[in-house]
């Protein structure tokens, strides 16, 4: 007998037997496992542990108190993360980027290198290294480990039931709350994170709508943006408010297009897609706070710096060139900026911001640096930039920057906050989703989708903005 | 008495006599040990209606309510429901 | 009866361990170069299964469910009574019959890459779910070591479970332990050691099937790939997994892998046993 004559046998003997003999399997293993369980496992009454399960339960999903520990917790993380940040973020910024670029220049200097060489590695691959590993390690390995915390503790799969029912609205599940938290510290994480759904619709779902989840490397521009442009139509008074204000109002605006984009998805191109809900809650148990601060830190530095390397360097290294590489007359950056221009103009923005959003397509974090040291270089140079150094300002300089030297406006500020939630994922995300999906089409429409919306938004608000007059 | 099982309050205890879903769905929550002649207890409710917690096998087990419409459970007699 | 079948996987010689699976392992992803065993490590979610990875290799990797699921397989290795182990874990997974893809990866890995040993770590305070896993695991492979994880907390829970009568049960060695305090691991090595050198014979427990339509279909198609493949260990689970289609255990047996799985082909293979 060969080997098809098996599989022919088995098809035989498969349609001999009922449909639900499937059913008769699950059913032998769980009687057995059942009868097991009776002979080996013996009860005692009054369980202490249950008790306080029941109690913690009560409150983590409570109607009032559930969504105020919620938010409580959440707000913590955030708190937590920014606040502890900004010290470390300094010190390796006065060390890596202030300290360390000058140092490498005086190093080579003696070396008689030629100067693109010197320019190219130092300037460009440097320098936009170690900006992103002293923008985005702190936060990261703080934001992570806090959520490890609460995983491990057992409450991360009450967020999930406790906001199932806007996610299920929307055809999506309640754990992707989860993931779009994972997004606000890096959408790749985030993108890796909806592993934990295992309905295929759902993940393709949270996947996709990742990238409105503003994440870590995103924040600087909507915060400058605020700073410098919106906090300034109020008296100084206020300013620190509505700038706030207009930063949490996107971030806002994300959860609304996350909730909208996952409808639109699962009522059209997923519809077909199975679905499978189920979620488990598990028992809570207590977090080994010590261990998981430090496994997390190690495995988050490390892989910062391994992204540092592979993305953030080529970026520098792209930035460096296009503005050093000169064809007729001309930068390549200002060749490739004036093809962008017009449309640049119908978004309410303009060919430089679109340039740095290309060449930032590695890393996000760079674009604030990248648009200045473009305006600079680009325009009238005010302060006396070189071409493809990265560069940072203080909120008055820069202000002074984009409005003299760029010609930013109002609607320009706004706009850029708009396309800082609505654009392509960043280089690492749109590999994490390939990883994730092996589906050329699936990570297509979720690169896409974003920066067309943006696209779609920024053009309206332009034109509304235009046709009333305001700019 | 027979209904279904997202008609139970919380605190209600019923056993399962026969399962409507079908194909994956059905697979996976059988895995996860919902069997007929399984026992079923509500534990909690979201606190935004929906999804509700059902205690299955030392587990809580949660189904939203359409989910939950498709298993068929008996309720002992002289439990009010 | 059909069900006690284990016949010739218990081989005492370490006949089939990890050098002659080499390029089987390699398809899976695993490099088992500077190994002696390999160690497969799986269980429910939520059941401490990384905390006993970790335990076991030293490795301060976090494994989790829901934030830090980072990799589908970690790796990582030990030495003990001077044998190199590679441990592989496994995605945690309810059960190995449904069609997720976690699922995939675990019991493809259960059953083409044949661990040495496997580790099933088994939540005590959930007892009946967790088994149900562990009876599918059997069905694959004898070699199993159940690491009943948790005690102190089902103990708390007013829980005590019986791990002789359980290891009877089962057929094979269960460990209580409470991996995050450590406890319990020393008897894991021992056990896993014991398993893998031969000192213990393994003989899992085999399921019935109560719908004897099934039982007999399952027995039937069993005879067949016998008589195809002998010397594979698993026929009555390759049978059931065939009854339901299975695709990628339908693959091996039209291509032939499944051949490599029979001890007779590991053993033949097997110029100089590196036994222990």
């Amino acid at each position: 007998m060969n080997r098809s004559a098996i599989l022919d046998e088995a098809a035989r003997l498969r349609a001999e037997l009922d449909d639900d003999f499937r059913d008769g399997i699950v059913e032998s293993l769980y009687t057995e496992a059942s009868r097991i369980t009776s002979t080996t496992l013996s009860r005692r009454e009054s369980p202490a542990r249950t008790t306080w399960d029941k109690l913690l339960d009560r409150a983590l999903t409570h109607r009032v108190w559930g969504f105020v520990v919620m938010g409580a917790l959440l707000f913590g993380v955030f708190w937590f993360t920014i606040a502890g940040a900004a010290a470390p973020s300094g010190l390796l910024s006065t060390l890596l980027v202030e300290h360390g670029h000058g140092w490498l220049t005086r190093l080579v200097a003696p070396l008689h290198v030629p100067e693109w060489l010197t320019g190219l590695l130092v300037d460009g691959v440097y320098l936009s290294t170690a900006w992103v590993v002293a923008v985005m390690l702190p936060p990261m390995a703080i934001f992570f480990p806090l959520f490890t915390i609460l995983e491990d503790f057992g409450y991360l799969p009450r967020v999930a039931f406790n906001l199932d029912r806007l996610f299920a609205r929307s055809g999506a599940h309640g754990k992707q709350a989860l993931s779009m938290m994972m997004g606000y510290g890096c959408n790749a994480a985030g993108v890796t994170s909806t592993r934990i759904i295992d309905s295929r619709r759902e993940r393709l779902i949270a996947i996709i709508t990742n990238n409105f989840s503003i994440c870590n490397g995103r924040w600087p521009v909507l915060i400058l943006m605020g700073t410098v442009f919106l906090g300034k139509l109020v008296p100084p008074a206020f300013a620190g408010v509505v700038a706030a204000g207009s930063v949490v109002t996107v971030a806002f605006l994300g959860v609304l297009v996350t909730l909208l984009v996952s409808w639109g998805l699962s009522k059209t191109v997923l519809r077909g897609e199975t679905s499978v809900y189920s979620l488990e809650l598990p028992p809570y148990r207590p977090p080994r706070i010590w261990r998981t601060l430090y496994t997390s830190l190690i495995d988050r530095t490390l892989k910062v710096l391994r992204r540092a390397v592979t993305m953030a360097a080529p970026a520098g290294a792209a930035i460096w060139l296009i503005s050093n590489v000169t064809i007729a007359e001309a930068s390549l950056a200002g060749h490739l900026a004036a093809l962008l221009a017009p449309l640049g103009w119908l978004m309410g923005l303009n060919g430089l911001i679109l340039l740095a959003y290309v060449v930032a397509i590695p890393a996000n974090e760079i674009i604030v640096p990248t648009i200045l040291m473009l305006t600079l270089t680009l325009g009238p140079d005010l302060l006396g930039a070189d071409s493809g150094v990265l560069l940072e300002l203080g909120t008055a300089e820069t202000r002074t920057v984009l409005v003299q030297a760029g010609g930013w406006t109002l609607l320009t500020a706004v706009n850029l906050m708009l396309f800082s939630l609505l654009h392509n994922p960043c280089g690492t995300t749109i590999l994490t989703i390939w990883h994730e999906t092996r589906s050329l089409k699936w990570t297509t429409v979720a690169t896409l989708l974003p920066v067309g919306l943006g696209i779609v938004v920024t053009s309206l608000t332009a034109a509304v903005a235009r046709s009333a007059g305001w700019v | 008495m027979s209904t279904t099982l997202d008609r139970l309050h919380r605190g209600q205890t019923a056993t399962v006599t026969a399962l409507e879903l079908e194909g994956a769905e059905r697979r996976r929550l059988m895995d996860m040990g919902l069997l007929v002649g399984t026992t079923v207890s509500v534990d909690r409710v979201s606190p935004l209606g929906d999804p509700t917690a059902y205690r299955v096998r030392d587990g809580l087990l949660v189904l939203r309510r359409g989910q939950a419409h498709l298993v068929h459970v008996d309720l002992p007699e002289g439990d009010p429901t | 009866m059909t069900a006690a079948d284990s016949s010739s996987n218990t081989s005492p010689a370490c006949g089939d361990c990890v050098l002659n699976n080499a390029s089987n392992l390699r398809k899976l992803g695993v490099d088992p170069a500077g190994h002696d065993i390999v160690t497969a490590v799986a269980g429910n979610p939520n059941t401490g299964k990384s905390t006993v990875f970790n335990a076991l290799t030293g490795l301060r990797r976090h494994v989790g469910n829901w934030s830090g699921k980072t990799v589908d397989r970690a790796e990582g290795s030990f030495e003990y009574r001077r044998r190199r182990y590679k441990l592989v874990d496994l995605p945690g997974t309810y059960s190995l019959l449904s069609t997720s893809h976690d699922e995939d990866i675990a019991r493809d890995f259960l059953l083409f890459g044949r661990p040495d040993v496997t580790v099933v770590v088994v939540d005590a305070t959930r007892l009946e779910r967790n088994l149900n896993l562990v009876l599918q695991i059997l069905q694959i492979t004898d070699r199993v070591v159940c690491a009943l994880n948790l005690v102190d907390e089902a103990e708390r829970n007013g829980l005590t479970v019986d791990s002789r009568h359980l290891t009877r049960e089962l057929g094979v060695p269960v460990v209580p332990m409470t991996a995050r305090r450590g406890t319990g691991m020393t008897e894991l090595l021992e056990a896993v050691e014991q398993v893998t050198s031969g000192a213990i014979t393994t003989r899992g427990k085999r399921v019935q099937h109560r719908d004897n339509r099934v039982e007999q279909a399952v027995s039937r198609l069993a005879e067949r790939i016998e008589g195809k493949f002998p010397g594979v260990v698993n026929t009555r689970w390759i049978a059931l997994r065939l009854l339901e289609g299975d695709p990628s255990v339908e693959r091996a047996v039209a291509d032939g892998t499944l051949g490599e799985l029979s001890t007779a082909a590991v053993i033949a293979a097997s110029s100089d046993g590196n036994t222990t």
